[in-house]
């Protein structure tokens, strides 16, 4: 009683303790109405039932760098095949011992774009850096100087390969895809009808489809003895075949475009050009940030397509790999694999397109 | 404007058809390039297939460097382009390769409307069936009304139907589109016979959980003659590929091996002279250097030496000579004289 006394009640009550810390988070995400609740129920039956043979299977009684033979006898995941086949899976044909060039190649280039990320490097010299940067990555791709061998385009493979399909076809698509939408709404009709034919016949067809026609038709209707590069060729159908999705996007973003940001730029006098420079093109592309990113999205995975015209990307590699004998039962875990690494930076794009799309808000 | 866009499309059609033959060219342009461009397969263990290190291996890929070593002296002077099935015939017919080394089984149509020549076969195949040891069956005939798995689309389903239809036997097919899926569903129990190409069966059962509970019966239900091609047009190329494949069955004929064939060249045995060069005219007539038979021997070896590296018993595919066997050992490999 006394020490109540000296230490009267405070003014306020505590929360009762179902409304707060672990209990009250609970309660108000996971069981805050009934129906609510047996959902959570229903999927922590199943978390229990699934998990754990999942993780004895991933984990516990998993091989990690082993002998074919070892996994053939244990219960759990082989991820041997990855280990042991990595060289391959990674870096394809590229001659052993040299396999640090690609890998250099690949560093520098996510390192350039991880620097690119930063609004406030976006300068004049951010294309100069990645002017010596591709140079860079050119010459220890190809090789023929300072004691480095030549290695053929032919010999690119694997996970290089991958990122440079997608990569090249993301940035040359992009321009030229904004081109086609501004052709697309032009007021010349051959330069419309030229775009509108374009867009509407690549568009017709199936991705696949292009790339046959680039590695199996084009080459037939070449003059005897030209030859043009097989990675050149895919790479070429994968740019046209995402600038014409692209273009779609973008002129979807200028139709969102008010009359009245024409009309005032026109009143100030501004040329096409510069109306389209300063003012259209910089709020439509803006617009457009969340379809586009998810264009580019299905670009970088669509460069997977290039295995049936016997590239040999990441994928590639993958599949055969598994076609040695010894590895064949564990495609499991090849794949699984791969669909972390495909997850890995398709997650990178779309959460730094996000942060851009932030950064970009400018509006109410 | 239309007509002149008609006639630059008449000139292309020309220019595409005509692109097909020409003559005489293809062995300069691969002597001035100083490489062979193979197209191979890419895929298919023991036959064309990169290694863990991206090194090509298969009886294919040797195939090529059998022919690198008789143009140049030196079995890696070959190039290979990986190929699918629809990719194979455009590659060699555009000038892309200048040989095909790619599992392909030789056709009436493939040679004629295709424009190809293929040349000596360099593995006889042919569909055949497996079944678990369990089940007793010692013949295809005894499998009426089996459940048989088989991937679809392929020549594979139609030899079937028409070896059960042939025998008065009813079957019934599952379909499943890989073939690594195909394998886990046989060994899985799901069909009582598992049907393919005889070499790709060995294959597959060498991935099974017990190799020993699984036999290959004897039929052989299609042919499959698997032989390198060239295009038409250039027939001391072709002869040059033609020899280069007789020459590694020859020398098994003759026992030269990689290993002995340094001491062959002292052999007196007038055939043995003039296989290896030692009494010359093979190799002028061929428009080849007279070492050509025995570089590639001692580079590649003879067909036995590669296909027991390749796809023999002691490798993981463990496929029995059969058909590929010499003339003199029951077999259909058989080399003309080499004068």
């Amino acid at each position: 009683m006394s020490d109540q006394a000296k230490n009267p009640p405070r003014d306020y009550l505590k929360p009762p303790m179902t409304e707060v810390g672990v209990l009250g988070w609970l309660r108000s995400n996971l069981f805050n109405t009934w129906y609510n609740s047996l959902l959570t129920v229903l999927v922590a039956l199943l978390l229990w039932q699934l998990a754990p043979p999942f993780l004895k299977w991933a984990f516990f009684d998993s091989a990690w760098n082993t002998a074919p033979e070892v996994c053939y006898e244990s219960e759990g995941a082989c991820w041997s095949v990855v280990s042991k086949n990595i060289n391959f899976i990674i870096f394809g044909f590229f001659p052993d011992g040299q396999q640090w060039r690609p890998g250099l190649s690949m560093l520098l280039l996510l390192g350039l774009v991880f620097y690119s990320r930063d609004r406030n490097h976006w300068r004049r010299s951010l294309g100069v850096y990645w002017l010596i940067g591709l140079s860079v990555m050119g010459t220890l791709m190809y090789g023929g100087v300072f004691g480095m061998p030549v290695v053929e385009t032919a010999q690119w493979s694997g996970l290089p390969l991958t990122f440079m399909l997608s990569f090249f076809g993301m940035v040359a698509a992009y321009p030229l895809g904004v081109l086609l939408a501004l052709g697309r709404r032009s007021r010349m009709p051959a330069i419309k009808s030229l775009c509108v034919i374009y867009i509407e016949l690549i568009r017709g067809v199936p991705l696949i489809s292009l790339l046959f026609m680039s590695s199996i038709m084009f080459p037939l209707f070449l003059p005897e003895g030209v030859t043009i590069d097989k990675v050149l060729r895919a790479q070429a159908a994968i740019i046209l075949f995402t600038a014409a999705y692209i273009a779609e996007v973008v002129r979807g973003g200028l139709q969102a475009m008010p009359r009245g940001q024409f009309e005032a730029a026109d009143a100030l006098g501004l040329t096409y050009n510069q109306t389209m420079r300063l003012i259209i093109l910089p709020q439509a592309l803006k617009i457009v940030i969340p379809p586009t990113v998810g264009i580019l999205l299905s670009a970088f995975k669509d460069t997977s397509l290039v295995v049936i015209i016997a590239l040999y990307d990441v994928l590639k590699t993958t599949k055969v790999s598994l076609s040695n004998p010894k590895w064949t039962g564990f495609s499991t875990e090849a794949y699984i694999f791969l669909a972390v690494l495909y997850f890995i930076c398709c997650y990178a794009m779309s959460s730094y397109s996000r942060r851009l799309e932030k950064e970009l808000h400018t509006g109410h | 404007m239309k007509i002149t866009r008609v006639v630059i499309l008449m000139v292309g059609l020309v220019l595409v058809l005509g692109g097909v033959s020409h003559a005489g060219k293809d062995l300069d342009a691969v002597l001035k390039k100083g490489f062979i461009q193979t197209g191979v397969n890419g895929g298919v263990f023991g036959f064309g297939m990169p290694d863990e290190k991206g090194v090509w291996r298969g009886l294919d890929v040797d195939t090529a460097r059998a022919v690198a070593a008789a143009v140049f002296g030196d079995a890696s002077k070959v190039k290979f382009t990986p190929l699918t099935a629809q990719q194979r015939f455009t590659a060699l017919q555009s000038g892309e390769i200048d040989l095909l080394t790619r599992n392909a089984t030789r056709t009436l149509s493939r040679e004629t409307q295709l424009g190809l020549n293929f040349v000596t076969v360099n593995y006889y195949d042919g569909q055949g069936f497996m079944v678990p040891k369990a089940l007793g069956v010692k013949s295809a005939r005894e499998l009426d009304g089996a459940t048989i798995c088989v991937l679809p689309g392929t020549t594979t389903e139609q030899n079937a139907a028409d070896f059960f239809r042939s025998n008065n036997m009813k079957w019934k097919p599952v379909v499943i589109e890989s073939t690594t899926e195909l394998a886990k569903t046989f060994f899985a129990g799901r069909c009582d016979v598992l049907t393919s190409d005889r070499s790709q069966l060995a294959g597959t059962r060498a991935i099974a959980p017990k190799p020993k509970d699984y036999v290959l019966l004897p039929e052989v239900i299609s042919k499959e003659p698997l032989a390198p091609a060239v295009r038409h047009g250039d027939d001391q190329w072709r002869d040059i590929v033609d020899f280069s494949v007789l020459a590694m069955i020859n020398a098994e004929e003759l026992g030269i091996t990689s290993k002995n064939v340094d001491q062959m060249l002292k052999s007196k045995d007038p055939v043995v002279q003039r296989f290896l060069g030692v009494v010359e005219g093979n190799g002028k007539a061929l428009g080849l250097d007279e070492k050509w038979a025995y570089n590639i021997i001692k580079q590649v070896g003879n067909y036995g030496e590669v296909f027991e590296r390749n796809v023999g018993v002691n490798t993981t595919l463990g496929l029995e000579r059969g058909l590929n066997a010499l003339w003199t050992k029951g077999g259909l490999m058989y080399s003309p004289p080499f004068k």
